[in-house]
């Protein structure tokens, strides 16, 4: 045994400090896509049509998943909770869609639904206030420790891979004060990944009513916002919200482990939810750490 | 090739096992509601994959059981059941599979028990599992500590994967290929990619090959790593779960240093890849460098635990005269006796051209075996993505992809994911996906366990489990 007390010392400390301190690969991450601002002229519809190619039906057909309107009269938005992150409207129209980047900024957990559409719709900001004032309201006891539980209500199997990473060295989510439980009765916070498969409604239900009061959902990957290319398919119920009321809503197909930290955090206080999680991507160099751990 | 009807089929099956051929899947299909069922097999050749068929009779609900002559059907006439309410006459048991009975009340709740005696109980553990880990119900049978019987329901995470690929255009296709089984994307999207491109008759470009290799085999290091890092975890080794964990997690960042994904998602597509590696090929080399060191040396530290490797020998055997009666896919069969690699019996892409090392032969079948021989694949892998980045570096930049747009008809594609092969029999007319047949290794192998727990107690059983390494999601659909 004594080998491993020597391997164990071999890479020193590889373990982030984000989101105290930046981290180069949670800045630079890749996220949903999003509709370049300079698309978004106060004449839409002359933009679009200056521009013979460009047809709103033919950006629309770009989203296997139907992420992208592009109204005739109207801007062009994606619904980031259904983008898959296939990069067919990016590599297509560059000159209309980029990535978004970062775990936290756009593309990062949103407190609503709507908060997910970017840019966003002119009735989203007093909702997201609304909806994170509830959310604070349960989460003041929540603070110093809380304990998550797990449900596969239909994954493909990657959103694991990238919850389990949370538990290696590189994340350590321990360090934040996050731990797993097998029980729900121990669980404050739900993850749930998966299209919302519908034999694990009954479970996955089972499960949330098995938790103590306050209890936060939290919405893991583009398959549990919206169910991805799984939407339509009659054995899925489209995401996980027709099963369980979701909190925070947390796209990618997967969503990089940064990103379920920057869902966690949020979903208990520690992060306040990005204040303008629509705004397009500010500087990817700036400290992201700023905002510390209360 | 159409058979006279299933008797014919099965005997044709049977005799192409009989000359070592090996039975590779076995599926119904139904064009509409009310046309006649097909059955269609699929028998892994020297050189490909052969489609054997039997049309059953318009109207008929039954036909005679594959089963009891070909006991790898097992699951795939329980699945034929699932989907079609047709009834193979003699199936040792018809419980529901993949579909869950209804839609919102899953299957029979009732606990199927198989051994009765004094003291005998049923632990159902699942769909929600302590962990992070994928949902499926064990249903273990237990005096107490031995495990006489294993049930399996993995029907709570259907998905309705195959029905959603009728419809797509095989650009977008490739994509669900991609989250079929997650853990494997490159490879489903390579078998899906290679059934396209055998309906068109197109041939990607070599270095688009080349590019394709070089991300399947980072996704079995990855995968491999994660078999390990389980295992590990089993034990209680928190240093080398750690330290597994740390390489995995870096040969994840090398992935999307090189695409963007952590998955290789969205590098293969039909006619090639979508755009070139974000690494040259030179700093490939020393990232592959940096990777491939600590790894074989955690790994050899690993081997050298002696309370580890007791914890694993001899743990979950599968004899190898089982594996290659089923035909067991990937290191599971390997570590029995029973090796049939595509990338060497039915080489694709880059394969073709590189040399893939060949393998030691393993026959204990146990826990430690299947984890031998996912080490020496890792040590495999790594020697093929140095040929790989070396030709890579010698090539001129060239072409990423071919047009690869078929109008209509019908192909086997195949690849060698981390847990064994996959298939993907893809029918296709006008463009668009009419129908399309999935078939993860996780299938055709996760069914093999309930047969390996000879001797092994209830502590054996996350040993049992990890060492398989497979994903439910492949298997639910």
């Amino acid at each position: 045994m004594s080998i491993w007390v020597l391997r164990g010392l071999r890479d020193g400390v590889v373990t982030t400090r984000w989101p105290a301190r930046p981290d180069d690969y949670a800045d630079t991450w890749r996220g949903p896509a999003r509709p370049l601002p300079g698309n978004l002229s106060s004449d839409p519809a002359a933009a679009l049509s200056s521009d013979p190619g460009v047809d709103p039906d033919t950006l629309e057909t770009l989203c296997p998943t139907g992420a992208i309107t592009a109204e005739r009269a109207g801007n062009v938005r994606v619904d980031q909770g259904r983008c898959i992150l296939c990069g067919h409207c990016v590599a297509e129209r560059p000159d209309v869609f980029a990535w978004s980047q970062g775990a936290t900024g756009p593309g990062a957990a949103a407190p609503t639904r709507e908060a997910l559409i970017v840019p966003e719709l002119p009735e989203t900001d007093e909702a997201v206030e609304a909806a994170r004032a509830r959310l604070r309201e349960r989460t003041t006891a929540l603070r110093r420790s809380v304990h998550v539980r797990h449900v596969d209500a239909g994954s493909d199997g990657s959103e694991e891979w990238e919850i389990q990473a949370l538990l290696g060295p590189v994340y350590d989510i321990h360090r934040l004060g996050v731990f797993f439980t097998a029980s729900p009765r121990h669980a404050d916070v739900l993850l749930v990944t998966g299209a919302g498969a519908r034999g694990m409604t009954v479970p996955l239900r089972t499960t949330y009513d098995g938790m103590p009061d306050p209890k936060i959902v939290i919405a893991v990957g583009t398959d549990a916002i919206s169910g991805g290319l799984l939407s339509q398919s009659d054995m899925t119920t489209g995401g996980i919200a027709a099963t369980v009321p979701v909190d925070i809503w947390l796209a990618g197909s997967p969503p990089s482990p940064f990103g379920i930290i920057n869902a966690l955090l949020v979903a208990v206080g520690k992060l306040a939810p990005d204040p303008n999680p629509s705004a397009p991507a500010r500087s990817t160099t700036g400290p992201r750490g700023g905002r510390r751990s209360r | 090739m159409m058979t006279a009807g299933v008797k014919a089929l099965g005997d044709e099956i049977e005799s192409r096992v009989d000359a070592g051929d090996r039975f590779a899947g076995l599926f119904a299909t139904r064009p509409t509601q009310t046309a006649p069922i097909t059955l269609s097999a699929h028998v892994a050749t020297a050189g490909g994959i052969d489609t054997l068929e039997a049309s059953l009779p318009p109207g008929t609900e039954s036909y005679p059981a594959l089963t009891p002559r070909l006991g790898a059907a097992f699951w795939y006439e329980r699945e034929i059941h699932d989907t079609f309410g047709v009834v193979p006459e003699g199936h040792p048991r018809l419980a529901p599979l993949v579909r869950p009975g209804s839609p919102e009340t899953p299957g029979d709740r009732a606990l199927p028990r198989h051994v009765t005696g004094y003291g005998m109980f049923t632990i159902p553990h699942g769909p929600v599992r302590s962990g992070v880990l994928e949902s499926i119900e064990y249903l273990v049978e237990t005096p107490g500590e031995a495990i006489p019987h294993l049930n399996m329901r993995v029907f709570y995470k259907h998905r309705g994967v195959q029905e959603a690929f009728a419809g797509m255009t095989p650009v977008d296709a490739v994509l669900l290929a991609e989250r079929t089984e997650g853990i494997a994307s490159v490879a489903h999207a390579l078998a899906f990619s290679h059934a396209i491109e055998q309906i068109a008759d197109c041939e990607p470009p070599t270095t688009a090959q080349l590019v394709r290799v070089l991300h399947a085999e980072l996704e079995r290091i990855a995968n491999h790593l994660d078999v390990a890092v389980r295992l590990a975890d089993a034990a209680g080794l928190a240093v080398a779960t750690t330290r597994l964990a740390l390489h995995k997690e870096r040969v994840m960042r090398l992935v999307s240093r090189l695409c963007g994904s952590r998955f290789g998602r969205g590098v293969v597509v039909p006619g090639g890849i979508s755009a070139a590696p974000q690494l040259p090929p030179a700093q490939l080399w020393a990232e592959l460098d940096r990777l491939a060191k600590p790894i074989a040396a955690d790994a050899a530290a690993l081997m050298a635990t002696s309370s580890f490797l007791d914890r694993l020998r001899g743990t979950g055997p599968l004899t190898p005269e089982r594996a290659r009666q089923h035909g067991a896919l990937g290191p599971i069969g390997k570590a029995a006796g029973f090796a049939d690699d595509a990338r060497l019996a039915r080489p694709y892409d880059a394969y073709r051209a590189l040399v893939v090392p060949s393998a030691r032969s393993h026959l204990a079948g146990d826990a430690l075996a299947r984890l031998r021989v996912r080490w020496e694949e890792v040590d495999q892998s790594f020697r093929l993505l140095r040929q790989v980045a070396d030709d890579l570096s010698e090539r001129a930049p060239d072409l990423y992809s071919v047009t690869c747009e078929p109008a209509s008809g019908r192909a086997v594609g195949w690849s060698e994911a981390p847990q064994g092969e996959v298939l993907y029999d893809v029918s296709i007319a006008a463009g668009r996906i009419t129908r399309c047949h999935p078939r993860s290794a996780s299938f055709h192998n996760l069914v093999l366990m309930h047969e390996v727990f000879a001797g092994d107690i209830l502590t054996d059983f996350p040993f049992i489990e990890a060492s398989f390494g497979l994903s439910v999601a492949g298997v639910a659909l």
